[in-house]
């Protein structure tokens, strides 16, 4: 009996890859263990092994083919002694196994890959055509060009007429660190994975290749040891950009964090300064339960001698981390593992920052604020989108920087709208929501025509199962219920 | 005694200072074997008249500082270096202009050995603007830049970390300096402490780690508190070299110091010294010290006092005049005085600094 094989997830996040190269002939016969092709993922090149014993009796997805989704066969395998002709001809995925999706949907729950590419200006919606200067088709092969839209609230704070690339966040971050890299030689990236295996979620790729083992520095699994070797050479002057693989593990250099590279400026007297980034992934990816899930924006923003950034798009990401790196002060720099696949309209060149502290009007609207950072923006936009067709028009605005907060975004829309809402997945008790609303209590109390509601993940450690998962985060519809509900709709 | 509890002493100032310990602890500390037949190398007139001098000014400075807390004048913690006053300033002898130094809190004796004038490291202590910190770090956390002192550190085992970063940021500049990073026998039970041996010899970093094991971690001996008290041997699993060193003799401390930076400098990667050493007074200003009998301080005092001991080659075989080392005594206690008169004098920190020194204004780009 013919079986499929079914393009695998390689990691909790990956919804679709790039099927390189097929190691396998149609025809060759294949054992468990075989190597049949090789998979490229955003983060990185993987062997597909057979399962079963049989022989390879149709390609279905031809090598080199892009954007292969999860659980799409690619392969039909046949069984021993089958006629491998007959078995060619079945229809495509007609032996897919019960149970699974063919086009790997995620839950609803779970934030879906494609931010508000409207409101982005993304090169998804149709860019105008390839207006180099030449004025010639670009290559097949480079992002699609495409310039700055001066209608776009988001991109409000790029020169009109910049010329922008696609990338991806993980490409933005990559190229923030390669740059600022360039310029000062002080600057030095050193983390578990980072150099010989390129980054553990990818980051860093390259980045081995063009600086070198000095300056690109694998460490040993042992996050409370380097973060104080990274805080020791700041204290000299250099610029370390120090990688977590995830923000989970950066408790175990909490210390160091906190009562070494925070305080020893003030308890030095301005002596001592401590100019490095913490960065990494935070908060909840897919299905990596409590200890991998925790979103801590609210924990190093108490901190005094902290900045905390946590951006959104990849424009953000980009200039907000060249800004961190050029910091003289610690900068806890936290990434989402779920956006570092998404595309955004990056200023091309390596002269654009954004600065820390500045919040971001990235949808402009007169009847409810919703306040939001980092990967709650997917929910606030989406939530947006939708008020509209409701006729409720939604301000949405970007945070980007938790620390030091720029209260003064908030409280000028929240004078226009009266309303505000909160999206954040972190905890709800002390969590920036709390902060906001408190900020508004004092700032736009005669302003507010309602209470700030605050939208969080739930009270709970994060669970594994799919369908509590879903429910422990927030939902677009809780966003759109509690703006309905502050506007009395 | 655990931190709560100390703290709740610590507010009772100088209330218990001076009360003699009332049950001695059921056993003390192994004797230390002397110094007599050391066959440690000689120092010569001058550097022991150095080492004499340095030695002194901490003590006096120390003995002030404990003065100033019974008065009221220091608050907080205060850990004071008495009895250990051989082991910074060996190591210091053994260094050059360049090398950095890191420590836990017990440092006032660091930051003299450093250069650093006295006059900021006692106003520091009663909080005063003309402290290293402006007041704000206090006897725990005061810092030069200028003398190369990297604090002066609160937490336990942390300058442990720090330190080799700085060992880190020395190859990375290639600039031939050696971190010179000290910790107690307390602190190298911290797992931080391995962490950094493991990267600093995988790396090969310019670090000697100082293991100043007085014997004591707080209230807590050695012997109940390490499965391995050489402390010598604890980079052993990494291949780090270490020694144990009397840390009362001046002269094997700069000896042990000289060969430890050597191997750092020369890319050899780290290296660990035990001081064995002793401090005559508690852990901190509030400490009865009940953990060890009258009898073994005064034993130490006696047998193996790191200045006594220089004092009595100065006097004997360097054959100087009493009256010079009087004039040295005579000095060392007028600069202390000093400190201590600008100590008092200095007005607290300007309101305004509580606001100062959070964050670092970003340069223009």
């Amino acid at each position: 009996m013919a079986t499929d094989i079914l393009m695998p997830a390689l990691s909790p996040t990956m919804e679709q890859g790039k099927l390189a190269k097929w190691l396998k002939k149609e025809g060759d016969p294949v054992k468990p263990g075989d190597i049949l092709a090789e998979i490229e993922t955003d983060k990185a090149t993987m062997e597909v092994e057979a399962v079963d014993e049989g022989v390879l009796a149709k390609i279905l997805i031809a090598d080199g083919t892009d954007n292969v989704a999860v659980n799409t066969p690619i392969a039909v395998l046949a069984g021993e002694g089958e006629d491998v002709s007959a078995a060619a001809t079945k229809p495509n995925g007609a032996a897919k196994p019960d149970g699974t999706k063919p086009d790997g949907a995620k839950g609803e729950g779970q934030p879906a890959p494609a931010p508000d590419m409207k409101a982005e200006g993304q090169a998804g919606t149709p860019a105008p055509a390839a207006k180099t200067s030449e004025d010639r088709p670009v290559a097949p092969a480079a992002p699609a060009v495409i310039t700055n839209r001066s209608a776009d609230r988001a991109m409000a704070e790029i020169p009109e007429g910049t010329e922008m690339v696609t990338q991806t966040v993980r490409e933005a971050l990559r190229d923030a660190m390669a740059e600022e890299m360039r310029r000062d030689e002080t600057v030095f990236v050193m983390g578990e994975e980072v150099a010989e295996y390129q980054g553990a979620y990818k980051i860093t790729q390259g980045l081995l290749q063009e600086f070198g083992a000095r300056r690109v520095v694998d460490t040993p699994i042992t996050e409370h040891g380097f973060a104080g070797v990274g805080v020791g050479a700041a204290f000299t002057g250099l610029r370390p950009v120090v990688e977590f693989m995830t923000f989970n593990f950066a408790m175990q250099a909490i210390d160091q964090i906190i009562n070494s590279a925070a305080k020893t400026l003030y308890m030095s007297g301005g002596q001592l300064g401590c100019p490095i980034v913490f960065r990494g992934p935070n908060g909840a990816a897919a299905r990596v339960a409590a200890q991998h899930s925790h979103d801590y924006a609210a924990w190093y923003s108490n901190v005094p001698g902290l900045k905390v950034v946590m951006p959104y798009t990849a424009s953000d990401a980009k200039g907000l981390l060249k800004s961190a790196i050029r910091d003289p002060n610690p900068v806890i720099f936290l990434e989402n593992e779920i956006l570092y696949g998404q595309s955004f309209p990056v200023p091309k060149g390596d002269g654009f920052t954004v600065p820390i502290g500045k919040a971001k009007v990235h949808r402009e609207g007169r009847d409810v604020t919703l306040v939001s950072f980092g990967i709650g923006m997917t929910y606030a936009l989406k939530a947006a989108h939708e008020l509209a067709e409701a006729g409720i028009d939604a301000e949405v605005i970007d945070l980007r920087t938790i620390r030091p907060m720029d209260s003064e975004t908030i409280v000028d829309s929240v004078r226009k709208t009266g309303r505000c809402v909160t999206v954040e997945e972190g905890f709800p008790q002390s969590g920036v929501g709390a902060e906001i609303a408190a900020r508004l209590m004092v700032d736009a109390f005669d302003y507010l025509d309602a209470p700030v509601l605050r939208i969080t993940g739930k009270d709970v450690p994060m669970p594994y199962a799919a369908n509590l998962e879903k429910l422990a985060l927030p939902t677009v519809a809780e966003v759109i219920e509690a703006a309905k509900a502050v506007c009395y709709r | 005694m655990d931190a709560a509890n100390e703290a709740r002493q610590e507010d009772k100032g100088a209330a218990g200072k001076g009360a003699s310990p009332k049950s001695p602890s059921p056993k003390s500390a192994a004797s230390r074997p002397s110094n007599k037949a050391s066959n440690a190398p000689q120092f010569t007139r001058e550097e022991d008249q150095h080492a004499y001098r340095e030695m002194l000014l901490i003590r006096r400075f120390e003995e002030k500082a404990g003065q100033l807390y019974g008065m009221g004048l220091i608050g907080g913690f205060c850990h004071l270096y008495i009895g250990q006053e051989a082991v910074v300033i060996g190591v210091q002898m053994a260094s050059k202009d360049g090398d950095q130094v890191i420590t836990g809190y017990r440092d006032h004796g660091h930051m003299l050995a450093c250069g650093m004038d006295p006059k900021g490291v006692m106003a520091e202590l009663t909080g005063r603007r003309g402290g290293y910190s402006r007041g704000k770090g206090g006897s725990m956390h005061m810092f030069s830049r200028e003398k190369n002192f990297y604090g002066g550190h609160g937490i336990v085992g942390a300058q442990v970390s720090l330190g080799t970063g700085i060992g880190f940021a020395n190859k990375y500049r290639g600039d031939g300096a050696v971190s010179l990073t000290y910790m107690g026998d307390g602190a190298a039970n911290q797992g931080q402490v391995y962490e950094s041996f493991n990267m600093a010899q995988l790396w090969k970093l310019p670090v000697v780690y100082v293991i100043e094991n007085n014997r004591y971690a707080m209230g807590t001996s050695v012997t109940r508190a390490s499965a391995q008290t050489d402390f010598s041997k604890r980079g052993i699993s990494f291949g780090i070299p270490g020694e144990q060193v009397d840390g009362m003799d001046v002269r094997a401390v700069r000896e042990a110091a000289a060969r430890a930076i050597a191997h750092a400098r020369d890319g050899e990667g780290p290296y660990i010294l035990e001081m064995q050493t002793y401090r005559y007074r508690g852990h901190s200003m509030s400490d009865p010290a009940k953990y060890r009998t009258k009898d073994e301080v005064a034993r130490m005092r006696e047998e193996s006092d790191p200045i006594e001991q220089v004092r009595k080659r100065l006097l004997g075989p360097h054959k100087v005049p009493e009256d010079e080392i009087k004039a040295i005594d005579a000095k060392v206690r007028e600069i202390v005085n000093e400190s201590a008169e600008f100590a008092t004098s200095d007005p607290e920190p300007d309101p305004s600094e509580l606001w100062t020194d959070v964050l670092l204004e970003p340069a223009r780009a």
